[in-house]
């Protein structure tokens, strides 16, 4: 059903209104006014943010499928490349090991995989997998985590108790081994392993939203608000949320991180990413095999991990310089 | 104390319930006892026989009996059979625990001397383009995934290079020595990047409080103020986050031991991943919830230890 080509139009539009839609309630708040001044001055803050952006659209190229859908936009751009038999090697010109000259179609920039399939164009598909299943989980996870957190962070008593009691409960059993019980459950496929990925993703969050809106309920301005008499609702909405959405959106970005990598790690252990699709875990995995053979192949794996690496690295970079730019004095 | 040890042992119950509850829910959910019987029995056992191995386990009984006859094994400690090698899971843990340890002992103590020593360089020399150079690198350690550090280690220094094993284990005093120290050093790495960061942040805030303006105003040079009196209190905090982290030990690493070869916890969880060995994933959720139960209330304990301010009772 994921697979829809309009189902996965409308995930991705649906994706960046959000993003969009949250910068542009962020810019009338004061403390997301300053935080955006700090980021402009910030190079490797705009550096990092620039290279996830560029993921994110090839990423999205990938996933917006043309009216039909057995192409995507990215399809149109690498309708030249052509499909080789096997193995060869980048910028060769004869399959590997092949001691006929037997001329490759075209050149590949990082060769091709095992079914022939251009490792680059393989690299950049892979984008959308990533993409997929990070903004999947946290579609699931951030939403829940932020609410449950302030919820039990304003209310305390039995409503913290509850909450802490189920996010407790989730923590103390080993990630891997819950995540992986999970997806027995529910087969293998992105849709399942993101929403092991987001029940097992927002304690931390929850955790740390809980604290916080436990602080910011001292504060004198939500007393202010209690003593005007505002609703709880409105208290929740109007006042706690937005106060902590900064926490949320530096989370958010960290563990998108996490989600990439995860990812990687369940497609090595065979529960991650179902057969066929384009994943850089897959081409990882592939690789175990690949840098054992002779002739060696390393172009893959390289590429595969190239990829997943820059990724992780400039979100890991952009959550950092969101978090300076948010609190300069701790960080 | 007394009382708060039994407070916090008591507090741990409903959780354990809880994971039970969940474990429980999840092993009825994944296969039905027809299904399970199939998988142990193989596609040539007859209905007859299905059902008398139902019977046999009791899975023909109403829910709630299961349930409580599941929680009574659980609590006898008796965790049933593998499925795919039919041994007692209780004795294929013990025996995966010790060349667990093997790896992440040694592993653990690296990992814990480098990131304290790499915090404490950093904090010495903070905000210069050095200190702002190792916290990028420590970033780009925790940026790759631990197969590629297995995999490109393995295919070089062990393979190309021959410098280490690539593969396997054995228990024979310094014979071992050759074999766990890629894995070792792997460990380490993967560990490296994530602590330091955390531990510099740690060490960071202590050099804001009063006491450190308070040594450096008295004269006490910059070494001893980083070497006493940051370090002492920074290593509070850090301690009680590594206690927590204890129970990933006794796990072992499930990448590092299975891609090496090494007969541990990790490696039996991963084969029964990739087989879909159902009690043995099962029986790892309940023991290693409770190992990380054991180590949440070994950390309050800890950190009351350690901090008398924080109260008792």
């Amino acid at each position: 059903m994921m697979d829809h080509w309009f189902i996965q139009d409308a995930l991705v539009l649906a994706g960046f209104a959000l993003i969009f839609f949250l910068l542009r309630a962020g810019s009338r708040n004061e403390r997301w006014q300053r935080a955006g001044a700090r980021l402009r001055r910030d190079r490797t803050g705009l550096l990092a943010l620039g290279i996830v952006l560029l993921y994110l659209a090839i990423g999205a190229c990938e996933m917006l499928k043309l009216p039909g859908g057995t192409r995507s936009i990215l399809d149109l751009f690498t309708a030249g490349v052509s499909p080789e038999k096997s193995y060869s090697a980048p910028l060769a010109e004869t399959l590997l090991g092949s001691t006929r000259h037997e001329h490759l179609l075209g050149r590949h920039l990082l060769g091709t995989d095992v079914l022939g399939k251009d490792v680059f164009v393989q690299m950049l598909k892979a984008c959308r997998t990533a993409l997929i299943i990070g903004g999947m989980t946290s579609a699931i996870y951030v939403p829940l985590g932020a609410l449950l957190g302030v919820l039990a962070g304003y209310f305390r008593r039995w409503v913290d108790d509850a909450i802490q009691y189920v996010y407790s409960t989730l923590a103390s059993i080993p990630e891997i081994l819950l995540l992986v019980a999970i997806l027995m459950v529910l087969g293998k496929g992105l849709g399942s392993m993101s929403i092991a990925l987001g029940v097992t993703g927002w304690v931390g969050l929850c955790r740390l939203i809980r604290g916080e809106t436990m602080r910011q309920t001292e504060r004198p301005y939500i007393t202010a608000a209690r003593a005007l008499g505002q609703s709880h609702g409105k208290i929740v909405v109007r006042h706690l949320l937005p106060n902590v959405m900064h926490l949320v959106l530096i989370s958010a970005v960290l563990g998108f991180s996490n989600i990439v990598l995860a990812e990687a790690i369940l497609s090595y252990l065979g529960v991650g990413a179902p057969v066929g699709t384009a994943s850089w875990g897959v081409m990882i995995d592939a690789g175990r095999t690949e840098l054992g053979r002779d002739p060696l192949v390393w172009w893959n794996i390289s590429a595969a991990t190239a990829a997943l690496f820059g990724f992780v690295l400039a979100l890991n970079l952009l959550g950092d310089s969101l978090r300076r730019a948010f609190d300069p004095k701790r960080a | 104390m007394f009382s708060y040890l039994v407070r916090r042992l008591l507090y741990a119950v409903p959780i354990l319930l809880g994971v039970i509850c969940i474990s429980f829910l999840l092993d009825n959910v994944m296969m039905s006892p027809d299904a399970k019987a199939s998988r142990v029995l193989g596609p040539k056992a007859t209905g007859q026989n299905r059902r008398e191995w139902i019977h046999n386990r009791g899975l023909d009984q109403p829910k709630p009996m299961q349930f409580v006859h599941y929680v009574g094994k659980l609590a006898t400690l008796q965790f049933g059979t593998s499925w795919v090698t039919g041994r007692d899971l209780g004795e294929v843990f013990l025996k995966g625990v010790g060349p667990s340890l093997c790896i992440t002992i040694p592993g653990f103590f690296a990992a814990f001397f480098a990131s304290v020593g790499l915090a404490l360089f950093q904090v010495f020399v903070r905000n210069s383009p050095l200190d702002r150079t190792l916290t990028f690198l420590s970033v780009a350690l925790m940026s790759v995934p631990t197969m590629v550090y297995v995999i490109f280690t393995q295919a070089f220094l062990a393979l190309g290079l021959s410098y280490f094993p690539a593969f396997g284990f054995n228990d024979d005093g310094f014979g071992m020595a050759r074999f766990i120290m890629l894995p070792v050093i792997i460990f380490m790495l993967i560990n490296l990047g994530h602590d330091a960061r955390l531990y510099r942040a740690i060490f960071l805030e202590e050099m804001g409080q009063d006491y450190i303006r308070t040594a450096q105003a008295k004269g006490v040079a910059n070494a001893r103020v980083l070497g006493v009196h940051v370090f002492k209190n920074g290593l509070i905090a850090i301690i009680t986050l590594v206690v927590a982290e204890l129970p990933r030990l006794v796990l072992g690493s499930l990448l590092i031991e299975s891609l090496f070869g090494i007969p541990g916890l990790g490696n039996v969880l991963v084969q029964a991943i990739q087989t879909g060995d159902q009690p043995v994933i099962m029986a790892s959720v309940f023991l290693g919830s409770g190992l990380y139960l054991f180590a949440f209330i070994l950390t309050d304990i800890f950190y009351a230890l350690a901090d008398p301010r924080i109260r008792l009772s």
